[in-house]
């Protein structure tokens, strides 16, 4: 069905409890429109990075915050954008880790974005007011 | 935790972790107390044993980063075994095939603590 828009919405509250309920519902999207195990294990992973880092980072782990998190797909990609109203995340400020050197400092974390850069094919934060939105793009 | 589970058992004196289901920012901390009661007992030659993980966040690999060096330090070392392709990709996107000991099989890593 080409040029035919599917787009769902869920909204959760910022908390690691609903995780699982996350992937499966990007699962879903991405297993109704036919996409192979591998990449939808990679949107699962994706999405979970971000709702994880928007717990921790934009709200710093606040349960009763929202999330909204909308899937789309068409002919040609499928899109998942989640937005939050907490503290906005600066992409321009971030660097890749350094494995090595996190271990030796006995750091973890830091390694979300660099993971959803790798899993996705566009990755674009926005701030529109007061709400932050991450877009991540796969194409098909 | 209904979607993660751990176990531990001991065999030769290393210490083996049985992990299964979804290690994730909810459930790391699961596996982090699982491997502080480890240490804490003094018990420094650890496996993994991934064979029921289903699927892995970067949470859980944070785990892992947040203890090898304390281990090893100890004249120890966590050594990673069974795990999917799926499972191993994360591992590998982040480079940790190169820092960390990860073994197709169990035996193996029983093998290496001998040696």
């Amino acid at each position: 069905m080409a040029g035919t828009k599917h787009i769902q919405t869920l909204s959760v509250n910022a908390s690691t409890k609903h995780l699982a309920q996350v992937r499966d519902f990007v699962a879903a999207h991405a297993e109704s429109i036919g996409l192979s195990s591998k990449e939808i294990s990679e949107i699962r992973l994706a999405v979970d990075e971000a709702y994880t880092n928007i717990i921790k980072h934009a709200y710093k782990n606040a349960p009763t915050e929202k999330v909204s998190i909308e899937i789309g797909s068409d002919s040609s990609k499928l899109w998942i954008s989640l937005m939050d109203e907490g503290k906005s995340f600066d992409p321009s400020s971030y660097s890749n880790p350094d494995l090595k050197k996190r271990i030796k400092e006995k750091k973890r974390g830091g390694m979300g974005v660099y993971l959803i850069k790798k899993l996705m094919d566009q990755v674009q934060y926005n701030r529109k007011g007061e709400t932050n939105e991450i877009r991540m793009v796969k194409n098909l | 935790m209904k979607n993660f589970s751990i176990a531990t058992r001991q065999q030769n004196n290393v210490s083996i972790l049985d992990i299964s289901g979804e290690l994730d920012a909810h459930t790391a901390s699961h596996l982090e107390n699982a491997l502080k009661s480890l240490i804490d007992e003094e018990s420094y030659a650890i496996i993994v044993n991934c064979s029921g993980l289903d699927y892995i966040a970067s949470a859980g690999l944070g785990v892992f980063m947040a203890y090898i060096e304390d281990v090893r330090s100890l004249g120890g070392d966590i050594k990673l075994t069974n795990m999917n392709d799926r499972v191993y990709n994360v591992f590998d996107l982040l480079g940790f095939p190169t820092l960390y000991d990860i073994l197709e099989d169990e035996r193996e890593a029983l093998q290496s603590f001998r040696n």
